[in-house]
């Protein structure tokens, strides 16, 4: 096989508020190319790693390596490589699209020269051309989703993050945001994913699971089904979600 | 009496027709499903119902009233919960719940029961005490209905009340719709998700402001045009791209681990034979499938 190159990297990962832990030793290694699916409860502590993977939060042990760059000490030279969609992505909306790449063009501190190209080439790439010049509050949620991440990848970042980039987006729009996702991939790109729509775990390479901070199940989404004999990824959710659930609560019962 | 009528509603914004012409009933007791694409309309419709804005044109009667007419009548028996529906952050579960049984006027002795009642399908009392705040979504989401049912509701208007949840809480905010419909409550309900949507006893799909399909999942899934397959391969997206030229095909979607293909017309088995070979072994599998509602969903907006 082939040998393929880490993108990122973490050991023991932690990160606590007070005296709870919302990522509790999280070790994973994530390749260049693949996309990468965090599934999990509400409050399971996916979008804590997200944000410490982005250098936007600190941890409170083990290590972590984005792109080579450890997220204690070079947290600058990470967020140029990554792009970040966050869950309440931060569209301008009184701005056309043209005007938000634009904009984040300026904070990425690209040339004028550099913003005028890549806008060209993103709008065409999310399938927005034509609406360059439409206020953004008046686009489809879908749409706006995708100029999000046209905005994520405006300095063509090798590593993005996507924290539930999908929700409340209809079954249309949804699979055209995952064509999206793996064209993305497809040029080079690790992609990171969180979803609570389970058919949309199938489109990852792999997939983690965590529950309560800890990972809880990571491979392939086919490999899952194996294991747990599963028809869907739904399935192996729900089973692996209440028997977790289950167990915890006989733990503390003892 | 139909608990919800709609009838012929057309509403504006500036330039934008949100809904045009709209026009259908909901019955006693039904759980009925509003989905479509974003910008179909449904946030407008839903806050239409709700008297909290008026249409341009038509009427909509909730329990016979006027929503132009008889708001405070209607408010009084109706609950809703908008898409961003605010809690109170710093009180505590119990004191949201309080916060807006005193905003219905809801008698001390009447509280204390509903709350009771609401703590105990919600499973929320043993974090009565949690600032909502520090709550999960799933959590969130089955408070903010708790407070939408707090002056128990003739009619309860939902829309998207799952955004962003997982899927064992919204399966299990699903049951308590289900418990809730069954005391008689009337429910209507948006959502993204198409296995919701197969819960409903009927269910409208809108699109571009227009009710383009409405009747129960069942039919919705009986009424399905076009042959449908389940096919599985080696290298799916490579499948779809091979599928999507042939010209017997109408469309081909994702869907997990495999393909749904709508035919113009029934393949033949010398026809799954040719494309295993034109597809250089990559198509594997083949089988007729059940449409489901999603299925219907892409099917109407292709």
């Amino acid at each position: 096989m082939k040998e393929r190159n880490i993108s990122v990297k973490t050991n023991g990962l932690t990160r606590r508020f007070g005296n709870f832990t919302a990522v509790d030793g999280v070790s994973i290694e994530v390749y260049e190319q693949e996309i990468f699916g965090f599934l999990g409860a509400n409050g399971a502590g996916k979008t804590t790693l997200i944000r410490m993977l982005c250098g936007l939060l600190l941890p409170t042990e083990g290590e972590a390596y984005v792109a080579g760059y450890d997220v204690y000490r070079e947290v600058e030279q990470i967020k140029r490589h990554i792009g970040y969609m966050s869950q309440r992505f931060s569209l301008y909306n009184d701005l056309t699209p043209s005007e938000n790449i634009e904009f984040y063009g300026g904070i990425y501190g690209l040339t004028d020269e550099e913003i005028k190209h890549r806008k060209q080439e993103l709008l065409s790439q999310v399938g927005l051309e034509e609406y360059a010049d439409k206020l953004t509050r008046e686009l489809p949620l879908g749409f706006k989703q995708r100029l999000a991440l046209g905005c994520a990848l405006l300095h063509n970042p090798p590593i993005v993050f996507l924290d539930e980039p999908t929700s409340g987006v209809d079954p249309e729009a949804r699979r055209e945001f995952w064509d999206l996702i793996h064209r993305t991939a497809a040029q080079g790109k690790t992609v990171f994913v969180t979803t609570h729509f389970m058919e949309e775990a199938e489109y990852c390479h792999r997939v983690m699971m965590m529950q309560e901070g800890k990972v809880i199940a990571l491979d392939t989404p086919g490999r899952l089904k194996e294991r747990y004999q599963k028809s869907t990824m739904q399935e192996v959710f729900v089973a692996l979600e209440k028997t977790v659930r289950e167990q915890n609560r006989k733990d503390k019962a003892v | 009496m139909n608990a919800i009528e709609v009838i012929n509603v057309h509403k504006s914004y500036e330039e934008v027709e949100a809904v045009r012409g709209v026009h259908f009933q909901v019955k006693q007791g039904e759980l009925f499903g509003l989905i479509g694409p974003d910008g179909a309309g449904k946030t407008t419709l839903m806050r239409a119902i709700c008297t909290l804005l008026n249409p341009d044109q038509g009427r909509i009667l909730v329990q016979g009233m006027d929503t132009q007419k008889e708001i405070a009548a209607i408010r009084s028996i109706l609950g809703y919960m908008p898409q961003q529906f605010s809690l109170y952050q710093d009180l505590s579960v119990e004191q949201n719940l309080r916060f807006f049984a005193d905003l219905f006027q809801v008698s001390a002795e009447e509280r204390q029961r509903r709350m009771e009642q609401l703590y105990r399908f919600s499973r929320l009392g043993p974090f009565k005490k949690r600032p909502a705040g520090a709550l999960s979504g799933g959590m969130k989401q089955k408070l903010a209905l708790s407070c939408a049912l707090i002056h128990t509701p003739q009619v309860l208007v939902l829309d998207e009340p799952t955004y962003g949840v997982d899927p064992v809480s919204r399966s299990e905010f699903w049951e308590i719709l289900q418990n809730i419909r069954r005391d008689g409550t009337t429910i209507l309900v948006s959502t993204a998700y198409m296995d919701e949507a197969d819960l409903c006893d009927r269910v409208a799909l809108m699109h571009l402001g227009k009710v383009i399909t409405l009747d129960s999942p069942a039919n919705l899934k009986k009424n399905f045009k076009y042959p449908l397959y389940r096919i599985r391969g080696k290298d799916l997206r490579t499948l779809q791209k091979f599928f999507q030229q042939l010209s017997v095909v109408n469309t081909t979607q994702l869907f997990g681990d495999a393909l749904h293909v709508t035919f113009r017309e029934e393949p033949q088995e010398s026809d799954w034979n040719r494309w295993q070979q034109q597809s250089e072994g990559n198509l594997q599998q083949w089988e007729p499938q059940q449409p489901s509602i999603e299925d219907v969903f892409l099917s109407h907006m292709s």
